[in-house]
């Protein structure tokens, strides 16, 4: 039995596709990410999923239950709203049992939920207050308290964080971890912010264009991106990619940049399909942070590059080298000290590489 | 040296600065003063006016300052002289008009403010044409509905009776409570009416418990324009009502304007100022409502 399972979904507004053809599935107590840049369809996908807005075709289940056309009181779900939508004319305790007494729930029990969630979540002296007179935090946690009180089969979470200054989000996110711990419910988070993902979720999809890129855990994602976007999309800086050719040369596979004069191998990489490679066009995807400026390992590949552009950022230095007129970046602690304008011997980590086609920018 | 001369120089661009402030002040005090003199000194005269006797009047000039305390004639203006016929005074009118204005006004403003809930918390296909439509009731000059209105008012059988004008009040207000309300809950996010949906709210609960008890700034705003228009209207109720049925304002004109005999100044005046009192009640009253922002702090950190 999945917890909540999509089913060919597809909506547009008017002319314009927001979802296309979406297929997702979530095990019981896993922690969902939908993830994307602004406009790829993640909050449409959620909110169909709470029942807010309507399906052009596909369906929605929830416990193997079709709820395709229930009302969201009726889906066994709560949400979290990004400007947590806390009824302003209500005082804490009444926003917090408002969904209760809206569902006739008996006044002990009602009593019951109010005093163990407010408890949990710390917020049990701020009752009588109104939401205006409450921080940032706390209302996020009052907010939060409204969706716990349910009890509900499924959290959905609507960027819940980014209303609040850095600091405090990053406090919020492992409090969002820990209660997951805890409890052990079914979430489903939106976020366009990848820290957030990567540290909260169990899986994360991906999105783009109403399209699900890639849906793994997170270091499936990290190590191994489905296509360029991913690829380009997760870490910071992201993934280098550099454009080139594969060679085939009696059953050794070698990467040549366009443009270089010296060729890669990649015999330790994992393709799907081995056929066809020779000739191919392709990005050579290796991620910043995996060249090194010291050999540590036996199969890194020495190359030889011009140092073009230093930032600093306190803990660490990223640098911009040249390779055949290419960009590539690398990250460094700040103690190594490289000079501008010069070649400078470098290790690429090849069992952390990653190959796409040019043309289908899918990885080979 | 060089710096001594700096100094001093810098004294007297200092002292020059100040005389052109002060002179700045005073010429802002003596204009504010000169606008506020234009504004009030019209009700000087009909409060003076109101208290003289007619012989005072004769006597004396516009601005002179009355006897004493004379309030015979704002008694004559509300309760008349005790006369049978041709004796119009201004009580009965007074209660027409409040039976008018108290319904009109709230119905017109609950019409308004679920109106405008359902163009923006409800929206469906079309919507901002209802509203593009609504907003031209706003722009129609009055008189070209009078005909169709009166024959609509007669078809009903209310033609000429206080129910009557407080339909064509409730029909004409719409259109302005409910941009009035529409433009506020514009501003509401739609996020606390999802959010009260998931809670299992439906469409009526959602309105009287979520966005009402949050629109009293704007609820006031609208009773004022709602209260200050119906109780001023002439138009319509010169129009559809006559007689007994008449609001206050065209029985102060009645009054005003009939010519069996002498003109009483003192009475006109007060009459004039007993038909205006009302609307500032309102707002003083509800004045102090108008600015507070009870939503603040409901949506952001």
């Amino acid at each position: 039995m999945k917890t909540l399972k999509i089913e060919d979904l597809s909506k547009n507004f008017g002319s314009t596709e927001v979802l296309k053809k979406i297929n997702l599935e979530i095990d019981e107590g896993n922690f969902l990410v939908l993830l994307g840049p602004s406009g790829c369809g993640k909050s449409t996908l959620l909110n169909i999923i709470a029942g807010l807005e309507t399906i052009n075709e596909g369906n929605v289940f929830i416990d193997d239950y079709n709820v395709s056309k229930v009302e969201p009181k009726d889906r066994n779900i709560a949400m979290v709203f990004q400007s947590y939508a806390l009824y302003p004319s209500m005082n804490v305790r009444e926003n917090m049992i408002f969904g209760l007494k809206q569902a006739k729930t008996s006044k002990e029990k009602i009593e019951q939920q109010l005093e163990k969630v407010s408890k949990f979540l710390q917020v049990d002296q701020l009752l009588e207050r109104k939401p205006s007179q409450l921080s940032g935090g706390q209302r996020q946690r009052v907010a939060i308290g409204r969706a716990l009180v349910r009890e509900p089969r499924i959290f959905l979470f609507d960027e819940p964080l980014s209303n609040l200054d850095a600091k405090l989000r990053v406090e919020m996110r492992r409090e969002i971890k820990k209660l997951h711990q805890q409890l052990k419910t079914t979430v489903v988070y939106v976020t366009h912010d990848q820290t957030e993902a990567m540290s909260l979720g169990t899986r994360i999809a991906i999105m783009n264009h109403g399209v699900i890129q890639q849906n793994d855990t997170p270091e499936i994602i990290y190590n191994k991106p489905s296509n360029t976007f991913v690829a380009d999309f997760i870490g910071s800086p992201s993934m280098n990619l550099i454009k080139g050719s594969l060679k085939e040369n009696s059953g050794e596979i070698s990467f040549t940049a366009n443009g270089s004069n010296f060729e890669i191998p990649v015999k330790g990489y994992d393709f799907k399909d081995k056929s066809n490679l020779n000739n191919k066009e392709v990005f050579f995807g290796i991620r910043p942070e995996h060249i090194y400026f010291k050999k540590s390992n036996e199969t890194d590949f020495e190359v030889t590059l011009r140092a073009d552009l230093s930032e600093y950022i306190g803990h660490e230095q990223i640098m911009t080298f040249d390779y055949a007129n290419q960009e590539v970046l690398a990250k460094f602690p700040s103690t190594i000290k490289i000079e501008l304008a010069k070649e400078t011997k470098l290790y690429f980590d090849l069992t952390q590489t990653s190959l796409f086609d040019a043309q289908t920018e899918e990885r080979i | 040296m060089q710096d001594n001369l700096k100094s001093s120089s810098y004294q007297q661009l200092e002292q020059k600065s100040k005389y052109t402030n002060m002179f700045l002040r005073w010429f802002l005090y003596f204009v504010l003063i000169l606008f506020a003199s234009y504004f009030i000194f019209p009700l000087y005269v009909m409060v003076v006016t109101s208290l003289k006797t007619m012989e005072e009047i004769r006597q004396g000039t516009l601005l002179s300052w009355p006897s004493g305390l004379n309030f015979d004639s704002w008694a004559v203006a509300w309760g008349g002289r005790g006369y049978g016929a041709g004796d119009t005074f201004l009580k009965p009118y007074f209660w027409n008009s409040i039976k008018m204005v108290v319904p009109a006004v709230f119905f017109s403003t609950f019409i308004g403010a679920m109106t405008g809930y359902v163009l923006t918390k409800w929206r469906f296909k079309g919507d901002s044409w209802v509203f593009l439509f609504l907003l031209f009731g706003c722009f129609i000059p009055f008189q070209a509905i009078l005909l169709p209105m009166a024959r609509t008012l007669g078809a009903l059988g209310i033609s000429n009776s206080i129910v009557g004008l407080v339909l064509v009040h409730t029909v004409y207000g719409i259109p302005f409570t409910t941009l009035f309300f529409r433009n506020y809950y514009v501003s509401v996010p739609t996020e606390l009416v999802k959010a009260a949906r998931i809670d299992g709210a439906g469409f009526f609960k959602i309105f009287f418990k979520i966005l009402l008890p949050i629109s009293a700034p704007i609820i006031v705003v609208t009773v004022i324009w709602q209260f200050t228009q119906i109780w001023n209207d002439f138009l319509f109720g010169s129009t559809f009502s006559f007689g007994e049925a008449a609001p206050i304002q065209v029985a102060l004109n009645n009054m005003v304007l009939s010519s069996t005999s002498v003109k009483e100044y003192n009475v006109d005046m007060a009459s004039a100022i007993i038909a205006g009192v009302p609307t500032l009640i309102v707002y003083v009253l509800a004045g102090k409502y108008f600015i507070r922002g009870l939503t603040s702090g409901a949506v952001k950190g």
